[in-house]
């Protein structure tokens, strides 16, 4: 018994020593900018001198002076881009989790060339955000684009329309280009919970000539329902931080600008370190709401990856 | 009856080709448009009219590309390299040694990788400036830890974690210490999550844009994404869409290929990534 605890201890230092190379790096890389990050948002940094900023308080997130508000969240702007990353994220993702399902499903019934179809179901997903973007703007070009031509001699459109300028067409258009490239991902994540389903259910309800919309209501959906909850989660925080395609589509325009954005013009731009900082520290404490909303629903499947 | 069966599998094949047509299109056009030039560029052909390599030859002629894609190259590879060293190590420790702390710590890498980035942009900007790296591949390969250090770890322990439990005790039993077994016993059975979590790596630092848009500043050292971002034409009305098409064809088909063979292992390490979370 005594040896064993002792080889226990020896594991246990042992451990902590191969733990100890990625405790560095991700403290040097995720703690410590997070933590300065949080500490820029207090003071008046400015890009060009980052060393001496002094602190303000909250003066950068909301401050009452010379009879008017100021800060980030009396920015109509911040407000702007809060709703339209709102917009965003819930159409995309609510998008992308129906034509997922869809595209899951053919891809779960065994069919010739099932192999080739998921390979080119997969192309999206590889293909560069920034370079989708490009792809897209292209085919969307008011002048030259595909897809005016078509709609043109089609005759569903009188005269081009300028997608990515259009104020109410800019937000509608980045929302198609998301979907077509993270779809593929969604309907994977899917795909994989289908093929976990107990075959016996399908077996049962095809003996009892079930119709198949109710099986997929009745038995399906239920079952694929934690999987399917983890799945959008993960994708709507990754769609609440966008920020690539956005810039590259529609670079700083207001119709399409998201918290991201904001914050990286505030930041990056404008030099505005501090107030750029309040504002991604905003935009951490959401993302941060939904991961630990992710961490309570996904628990009980991480439990459950432990004891087997 | 005959009939409608051959409706209902005429009508699911529609759909099939309905998904692939939508999904492989744009990467086609774009195909298309770079074989275009001049005139032939502004007419939304669907075949182009013959294979006209002018923009490929622009793109390296006139733009700084080849550099581009050399930068991406050795910061992805290294990357790749520098995560799954570090991570395999780390997830031996995670998943086959039990000791106070395990599961706050798994939780908490798991929060790290949902971080968004513009989160740690100003604290990134500054350390990376006071480790002298500003403007230079090594401050972006450290920086992508971020990203791609908790998703290799994350992955690794879940697939080290099912590896049999025997093999360890036998080697325990002749003797072997934690480093032995890692590296003699666990690493041999380890190859295909490793492709896999180094494949995604890869992707990943191959992708990212806003880190290398913000820490790098001239032409030699930047990386394929940003310089795509970056090519304008004469001015801002005429981009030059012919060598931004070729430019994203000639990154996008290396990545597409490699997708195309490792289908498999990839779609179990996005899954393993993501669902079993």
């Amino acid at each position: 018994m005594a040896g064993a605890s002792r080889l226990s201890r020896r594991r246990t230092r042992a451990a902590w020593v191969f733990l100890a190379p990625m405790l560095v790096l991700l403290s040097l890389v995720a703690l410590w900018p997070l933590a300065r990050t949080i500490f820029y948002g207090f003071t008046d940094a400015n890009l060009l001198h980052m060393q001496d900023a002094e602190g303000v308080g909250f003066a950068n997130y909301l401050s009452h002076e010379g009879g008017r508000w100021r800060g980030v969240l009396a920015d109509p702007l911040w407000w702007q881009s809060v709703a339209n990353t709102l917009e965003f994220a819930v159409i995309s993702v609510t998008i992308e989790t129906v034509l997922g399902f869809v595209i899951a499903l053919v891809l779960h019934t065994s069919f010739r060339l099932r192999g080739l179809v998921r390979a080119a179901v997969l192309v999206p997903w590889a293909i560069p955000t920034v370079v989708s973007a490009k792809m897209w703007s292209w085919m969307l070009n008011d002048q030259f684009g595909l897809v005016n031509s078509v709609l043109l001699r089609l005759g569903i459109i009188a005269q081009p329309y300028a997608w990515m300028v259009d104020a109410d067409l800019a937000m509608k258009a980045v929302i198609a280009v998301d979907v077509w490239k993270t779809t593929p991902f969604m309907a994977l994540l899917i795909l994989a919970a289908l093929q976990m389903l107990p075959t016996e259910c399908y077996e049962a309800a095809r003996i009892d000539g079930i119709h198949p919309v109710h099986v997929f209501f009745r038995v399906t959906l239920p079952l694929v329902r934690p999987a399917l909850m983890v799945a959008v989660i993960f994708r709507f925080m990754d769609a609440l931080r966008v920020f690539d395609l956005i810039y590259v589509l529609t670079s700083n325009s207001e119709q399409t600008m998201t918290m991201s954005v904001y914050a990286r013009q505030h930041l990056v731009e404008f030099q505005e370190v501090g107030y750029g900082s309040a504002a991604a520290t905003l935009l951490f404490m959401v993302v941060a709401a939904c991961v630990g909303l992710y961490l309570t629903i996904g628990r009980v499947r991480l439990q459950a990856g432990e004891e087997a | 009856m005959k009939a409608r069966a051959a409706i209902r599998s005429g009508s699911f094949y529609a759909l099939v080709a309905a998904i692939v047509v939508y999904a492989v299109f744009p990467l086609y056009y774009a195909i298309v448009t770079s074989f275009k030039s001049g005139s032939a560029l502004f007419r939304p052909d669907l075949v182009p009219p013959g294979i006209d390599l002018e923009n490929y030859v622009l793109l390296f002629r006139e733009q700084p590309f080849a550099g581009a894609i050399v930068n991406s190259l050795v910061v992805a590879t290294s990357v790749v390299v520098l995560s799954l060293f570090v991570g395999v190590t780390a997830s031996f420790a995670l998943a086959r040694v039990q000791f106070r702390g395990r599961s706050l710590l798994l939780v908490t890498i798991l929060g790290v990788s949902m971080f968004p980035q513009i989160a740690v942009l100003s604290g990134m900007f500054q350390l990376v400036r006071a480790l002298g790296l500003y403007n230079t591949l090594p401050g972006l390969i450290v920086s992508y830890m971020i990203f791609t250090l908790p998703f290799t770890v994350w992955v690794l322990t879940t697939f080290m974690r099912e590896l049999p439990k025997e093999l360890e005790e036998a080697a325990i039993m002749d003797g072997a210490t934690s480093w032995v077994i890692v590296t003699r016993v666990f690493m041999p059975l380890l190859w295909p999550a490793l492709v896999t979590t180094g494949l995604l790596a890869f992707i990943g630092a191959w992708n990212e844009f806003l880190f290398a848009l913000t820490f790098t500043l001239t032409n030699t050292q930047r990386t394929v994404p940003v310089a795509i971002a970056l090519i304008s034409g004469a001015s801002q009305h005429e981009l030059p869409w012919g060598i931004i098409m070729a430019a994203s064809v000639v990154v996008t088909l290396p990545l597409v290929v490699l997708v195309l063979a490792f289908q498999r292992k990839i779609i179990s390490g996005l899954t393993v990534g993501a669902v079993k979370g």
